[in-house]
């Protein structure tokens, strides 16, 4: 599966993404991070508040900096 | 396990209710006892002389800190849930195919309740233009968003009394509602980057109105981690600087050239205040101590306005979207609009 970090560049993204990359080691999942910072791309799939997190094209979370733990609950839900 | 974890969680959302109740019982007594606090504090505890300039200082310090922090950390909690029911997209499918004037004036409130934050202006006005709402009531949006802001009115509450936040409120919201009709009726689509309209915005089908009564709360303690836990620094230095002023600088020394007869100070400060980006809370507390040595409140407002509103970082992350004219445009209506504002309080309060 390919987890998905919607953001143009900010500090909230970056996190977002260290934050994605520290749930897919801890899960165990077999995931690959993707950073999408291309503003039309971002606005394409829907979102206007950055950072985003999607799973698959699917997006599952905007603006909002998700714990690890957050996106390990939606690693899970997406598995399963 | 999985069952004991749910017992657990039933037993603490028993609990929580009775915890928020406790904790507003007990904020509203430690707020309602601060001034003999931080004099008890300053006078008894630091032996400090009364009516001396350090005493006059620290006292001032000891009872602004707490008061703005916690009067902070209750309104941002409060806003957190309040927004928990807004989102971008709902804004965006109330304001789609508005007429303007009407669409003005409900984008410029709906800029106060949906949460933002600058490094998402330009997928929000990508999102909204896409989806039909018209470029003057997307600026509307984007005006009355940053500038009235839960942080800004809670140290103007704290600081100044009810009176000047209303005053701030209002008037923010009218120069947002008037600039974003003005530029609508311009006409200035031409000046928005053509790329911009050639494309259209996706749906996430998330929807924000499934959210439970604990989510929103836990939406509120998230606002106040991060909205408090990264503007506090600012307030203690804000109100330290602030202090100062107010103990050391004497009374009368700003009226000079901050004060109400001096008419230039009203541009002036707008043009200072442009570049400068600050967010509210460092500023306030210094513009406080400065109205207090005779700055006029106006000419006050609107440097806080120009400084939160308009600012540089701002100018370049619009540019991606926005011809240079219309960008000069928009900084230049809502600049004439604080200005106004800063002229009209100097000749009436």
């Amino acid at each position: 599966m390919v987890v998905q970090i919607l953001g143009t560049g900010c500090a909230k993204c970056k996190k977002l993404h260290e934050a994605a990359a520290q749930a897919v080691a801890e899960t165990g999942v077999d995931a690959r991070l993707e950073k999408i910072e291309d503003v039309q791309q971002i606005v394409a799939m829907g979102v206007m508040m950055t950072p985003a997190l999607a799973i698959d094209g699917a997006v599952k979370s905007m603006g909002k900096l998700l714990t690890p733990t957050e996106i390990a609950t939606l690693l899970r839900g997406a598995v399963s | 396990m999985a069952m004991a974890t749910t017992a657990r969680r039933e037993a603490s959302a028993a609990i929580r209710p009775l915890l928020a109740v406790l904790g507003v019982a007990g904020w509203y007594l430690l707020y309602h006892h601060l001034l003999g606090l931080s004099r008890a504090l300053t006078y008894g505890l630091l032996g400090l002389a009364q009516g001396s300039r350090l005493g006059a200082s620290v006292e001032f310090f000891c009872y602004d800190v707490p008061k703005v922090l916690m009067l902070l950390t209750l309104i941002v909690y409060g806003v957190g849930i309040v927004r928990s029911y807004f989102s971008a997209e709902r804004t965006r499918s109330l304001l789609a195919g508005r007429r303007e004037a009407v669409g003005n004036v409900l984008a410029a409130l709906l800029g106060v309740v949906t949460p933002f934050c600058s490094c998402s202006a330009v997928p929000l006005f990508l999102g909204f233009v896409q989806a039909g709402v018209p470029l003057g009531v997307t600026l509307s949006f984007l005006i009355a968003a940053p500038m009235v802001n839960e942080v800004a009115l809670v140290l103007l509450f704290g600081l100044f009394g009810w009176r000047v936040a209303a005053l701030y409120l209002s008037t923010g919201l009218l120069i947002a509602m008037v600039a974003g009709w003005i530029i609508g009726r311009l006409k200035l689509e031409r000046w928005v980057e053509p790329w911009v309209y050639q494309v259209g915005a996706g749906q996430t089908g998330l929807s924000p109105d499934l959210m439970t009564w604990t989510e929103r709360t836990q939406a509120g303690r998230d606002a106040v981690r991060e909205i408090v836990g990264k503007v506090w620094p600012y307030v203690v230095l804000g109100i330290a600087v602030g202090a100062g002023i107010h103990g050391y600088v004497p009374e009368g020394l700003m009226a000079s050239f901050m004060g109400r007869d001096a008419w230039w100070s009203v541009p002036l400060a707008v043009l200072l205040g442009v570049p400068m980006y600050a967010n509210a809370a460092g500023i306030i507390p210094i513009v406080q101590a400065l109205l207090g040595k005779g700055a006029a409140l106006g000419t006050v407002l609107a440097f806080m306005m120009a400084v939160i509103a308009l600012s540089l970082p701002e100018a370049i992350i619009l540019r991606r979207v926005l011809r240079p004219q219309l960008i000069a445009t928009f900084f230049g209506v809502v600049a004439a609009g604080i200005m106004a504002v800063g002229w009209l309080f100097n000749a009436i309060v």
